[in-house]
């Protein structure tokens, strides 16, 4: 692993802060991050946390970039050690020449000093037990304390820092007289006791005017809001749980008709994950533009319901924020675990849409795409996203929106439509594209029929005739090929502007992203010749297959154990596996560029044609190596 | 779900409704399932009901789960959008719908292997969100389509076609609605259709979760000597105690003899649901006291039929959450969408 100490510098590096979770930690990681995006500083936020309400340790890990990545650092600068329980484990986590922030009311043990790294002891538990009153308010008071010492240690502007507290607390008096006090305390003695600031630190930039800090799930909550989504249904599962709430609290705001108060959206929290699915797939029978958010978990539960929405033809959207499985897995890590289940979910002949958003902007975006093909495609939609974008803020470009865009409602006969035609037959391809019309209930006696998981020709009618039923799913196998053509294309980052394939082909998808762009920088500085093909949806559009002819070997870069993209590429394409290496990160946190790069060097340095993983998480406890 | 298209024959002197159409049209596709099967009782049952109401077919949506019972969806109104979806789960697409568009009338047709086993969860919570359907249950005691297996209903005694005893006891979906707060319970048996009907009728007025749970005999699997469920079982311990007369709202209720055994309970739209009271202290307002009754007569081996409980007010799914009173499906997309304008707001939030 290439050690990236030596380029930490002025508005370049990362640091992260060990606390226990449930002592309010969070609010205080979110003020320093946002006042770091708001010196124009571009900054990027990861939340190590337990699957537990209170009392174990929790991590969150800023990185400041100059050069705008994203993705999350593989070494730290400096770790703010405030967990007691942890200590072991943040001080060796402080990178060689690095530093470490600690709650000196509690000293370090003898045992645990390093050599070689700078102990920074403040003592914040004492300072607050004798500045304030009560447990609770020492307690979350603690954090305002070690954010106030930071802003000493790189320079966080004192001035944000304090409109941001009275944006907060403009209508607690005495609150805001406490976290100003708290703040000062770190502040104070971080100036009166050390060298600040420290050989990293911050100095103003104009780099994100025009960003935005936001989570993948309240983009994709935002995205259905915009894309006139009116039902919602679903089951409490985490990382997916917080898509919901947004959705909720987006409608409370945009969706409350202004006289009668009453709300212009439906929202029901079912009884399982089955039942979710259900609702969905009923709201989108009847009309409405019907979603529901869940993780991998959840989809094995809908797995039949997807199936009757894919043979009856119903749209739905399905977001899936995807987190380290099997089963219960790690359900506050992440992964990419869900590709091939979402795929061909449920039995028999079934394949899915699924877009792949890489980034909260892209979960917006995506999410209105996905609701279009729904409709246009009668049929499910997933949008697969995982806990890394769905759960932490992302700096991303602001949201725009175009007025002028209206949905694709797809082929729906209204009553007058139907006056037109002879015979409704609601499974009938009259355009050949593979996607027969479909009719609404109550819209007209004309347009009545019977919606059947059974065995069905195109007139709806049960069936057992082996041609009657042939025609049907083999329609929708068209339908499905029309789709590859219709879903968002890849994104390409080609090393030549004049179609030469580079010697080294990368692939990606989803959450990925970020890792890969610093990655292939990385690489074409050290002269490497990249190019590197997001993908965004399945199926997979002609271009995919295209891109991986094209270069001699590939890599495909994912976060599950068994190369799951890779399967599906080789299944989809027919491009054989062995012209595809993989290269795997699956320990369940948000991957780096420099596990990427060690990736494809390790390939790079084999002599045969590789078809063994390259795989990153075998032997790595992840937690201790950040 | 096998159907044979019926001839198209019409009487010229066939009766019209208020809409102008006939029985006929209320009809739907030709049953496959056994001769003497209760399941196509109850399908007439509801097509005279719907035709007497004067629905509109179109305006209707027809749910149903698997099973016989669900097969019989297709068996009537045929000019309505039917849902036959997976097993157990028609509660939560019919939930669905409704939340997605309220003002279509949502017919459920069940059984007890759908609702009892499978689909038990799925039933519980409908029930408990009191989504505005009629769900009728179409009970025999046994799964047919896979030939003679007990079901959650299947009384503790009584015995399979076979001869095996069934052990475990049942659960009554009637008290199970009670307990979960239903607002509309009511019992009846498929061979009773002069009850039935009215039933259904004060069913498909009524603003909420309507469960109508309908002794329907299995010729083929369950309607032996030794079953409970039987037609002669059910003829000879059948107690109704409430005969229900349905009063639509266009019929003006007549000045009668004052009678003290007579409760009249207005619904939602107007319409009114009459009982004769056959136990003078029996009031199906009552929840508990229809509970404690219920059971104790079930502990005598009778089947208390009737329309048990019913309670007018409560609000039903969209009134307990407070949906605006058009069907979302009917808002124009300009209503939905915020703008950029506000988006534009709302970025500024995230600086």
């Amino acid at each position: 692993m290439s050690e990236r100490s030596s380029a930490s510098g002025v508005n370049d590096f990362a640091f992260k802060i060990g606390t226990v979770n449930g002592t309010g930690s969070a609010s205080a990681n979110s003020l320093l991050m946002q006042a770091i995006f708001r010196m124009g500083i571009p900054v990027t936020g990861k939340n190590v946390f337990p699957s537990n309400i209170q009392g174990l340790p929790t991590w969150y890990e800023i990185r400041v970039s100059k050069a705008g990545y994203t993705a999350r650092p593989e070494n730290v600068d400096l770790v703010v050690a405030l967990n007691t329980a942890t200590y072991a484990k943040d001080v060796a986590a402080v990178r060689p020449g690095g530093y470490l922030l600690y709650d000196s009311s509690w000293p370090l043990d003898d045992t645990l000093v390093r050599e070689g790294i700078t102990i920074i002891g403040i003592p914040f538990g004492r300072m607050c037990v004798e500045a304030f009153q009560g447990d609770r308010e020492r307690t979350l008071l603690r954090n305002i304390a070690y954010a106030g010492a930071l802003a000493a240690l790189i320079e966080i502007d004192m001035d944000i820092i304090g409109d941001m507290l009275r944006e907060k607390f403009s209508k607690k008096k005495a609150l805001l007289d406490a976290n100003f006090t708290a703040i000062r305390l770190g502040y104070d003695y971080a100036k009166a006791n050390y060298d600040c600031p420290l050989p990293f630190r911050l100095d103003k930039l104009d780099a994100t005017k025009d960003s935005i800090l936001l989570d993948g799930n309240s983009a994709a909550a935002l995205g259905a809001v915009y894309a006139g989504a009116t039902v919602g249904a679903w089951y409490p599962i985490t990382p997916s749980t917080s898509l919901m709430e947004a959705f909720k609290e987006y409608c409370e705001r945009f969706r409350i008709d202004p006289e009668t108060k009453r709300r212009k959206y439906a929202l029901i929290q079912a009884e399982d994950e089955l039942a979710a699915a259900g609702m969905v797939i009923g709201a989108g029978w009847a009309g409405a533009r019907a979603f529901t958010s869940t993780a991998g978990p959840g989809i094995s539960l809908m797995s039949e319901f997807i199936g009757l929405a894919y043979y009856t033809e119903i749209p739905g959207v399905f977001f899936d924020i995807q987190r380290t499985g099997p089963s219960t897995g790690m359900p506050t890590r992440t992964q990419q675990g869900d590709l091939l289940s979402i795929a061909y979910l449920s039995h028999g002949d079934t394949k899915h849409i699924a877009l792949f958003p890489a980034n909260p902007e892209e979960c917006f975006y995506l999410a209105i795409e996905a609701f279009d093909l729904a409709e246009r495609f009668q049929t499910p939609v997933f949008v697969v996203s995982d806990l890394d974008i769905g759960m932490n803020d992302w700096m991303c470009p602001a949201l725009k929106w175009d007025d002028r865009y209206r949905p694709d409602r797809g082929k729906v006969l209204d009553a007058e439509d139907l006056e037109k035609i002879q015979r409704f037959s609601r499974y009938l391809d009259t355009d050949g594209d593979g996607i027969a019309a479909r009719t609404l209930p109550g819209a007209s006696p004309k347009g009545g029929y019977f919606t059947r998981g059974s065995g069905h020709d195109k007139h709806a009618a049960y069936t057992e005739d082996a041609d009657a039923y042939l025609e049907v799913v083999n329609r929708l196998a068209l339908k499905f090929v029309t789709a590859s053509t219709a879903v968002p294309s890849p994104e390409f980052l080609m090393q030549h502007d004049n179609g030469t394939a580079a010697a080294i082909g990368i692939i990606s998808v989803g959450g990925c992203h970020a890792a890969v762009l610093e990655a292939v920088d990385r690489l074409r500085g050290d002269g490497r010749s990249v190019d590197y093909m997001r993908i965004r949806a399945f199926p997979f559009a002609p271009s995919i297959r295209e891109f991986i002819e094209s270069h001699e070997h590939c890599y495909v870069v994912e976060q599950n154990r068994d190369g799951q993209l890779r399967t599906l590429l080789a299944i989809e394409t027919g491009v054989a596996r062995d012209r595809m290496s993989s290269v795997l990160d699956y320990g369940g946190l948000p991957l780096t560029a420099d596990r990427v790069v060690s990736g494809v060097l390790a390939g790079e340095g084999r002599s045969a044609i590789l078809s063994d993983p390259v795989i990153l998480s075998e032997t790595k406890d992840l937690l201790s190596t950040t | 779900m096998t159907s044979i298209t019926k001839p198209p024959v019409r009487h010229p002197s066939l009766p019209k409704n208020a809409l102008g159409l006939t029985k006929r049209e209320y009809e739907g596709a030709m049953s496959t399932l056994c001769a003497g099967c209760g399941h196509d009782s109850v399908t007439a049952a509801l097509v005279q009901t719907l035709w007497e109401l004067d629905l509109p077919p179109h305006r209707a949506a027809k749910m149903s789960g698997i099973g016989c019972s669900s097969k019989t969806t297709a068996y009537f109104l045929r000019q309505s959008h039917g849902f036959n979806g997976v097993h157990g789960r028609m509660p939560a697409l019919a939930t669905g719908a409704n939340a997605a568009n309220k003002d279509l009338a949502y017919i459920g047709i069940s059984g007890d292997g759908d609702s009892l086993s499978i689909g038990l969860g799925q039933l519980c919570h409908a029930i408990r969100r009191n989504v505005n359907m009629l769900y009728v249950l179409e009970n025999n005691g046994v799964y047919g389509l896979t030939k003679g297996q007990f079901s959650a209903s299947a009384d503790v005694g009584s015995k399979s076609k076979r001869g095996e005893a069934n052990v475990q006891p049942p659960i009554d979906p009637v008290l199970l609605a009670l307990s979960l707060g239903a607002t509309f319970v009511a019992r009846s048996f498929s061979g009773d259709k002069t009850q039935l009907v009215p039933i259904l009728k004060a069913a498909m007025r009524h603003n909420g979760f309507a469960l109508v749970d309908v002794i329907s005999p299995c010729v083929s699997f369950n309607d032996h000597e030794t079953s409970t469920k039987s037609y002669r079982y059910t003829r000879t311990h059948y107690h109704e105690i409430a005969p229900v007369d349905f009063v639509p709202l266009r019929r003006e209720i007549t000045a009668e003899v004052p009678d003290e055994s007579l409760v009249t309970v207005t619904m939602h739209d107007g319409s009114v649901v009459r009982f004769r009271k056959v136990d003078s202290d029996y009031d199906p307002r009552d929840r508990d006291a229809a509970y404690a009754y219920v059971r104790a007569r079930q502990g005598r081996g009778e089947v208390v039929t009737g329309l048990l409980y019913i309670d007018e007010t409560a609000a039903d799914m969209h009134g307990v959450s407070g949906t605006i009173d058009r069907p979302l499906v009917e808002l124009p997309y300009e209503e939905l969408c915020p703008g950029s304008a506000a988006l534009a707001e709302l970025m500024a939030e995230y600086r």
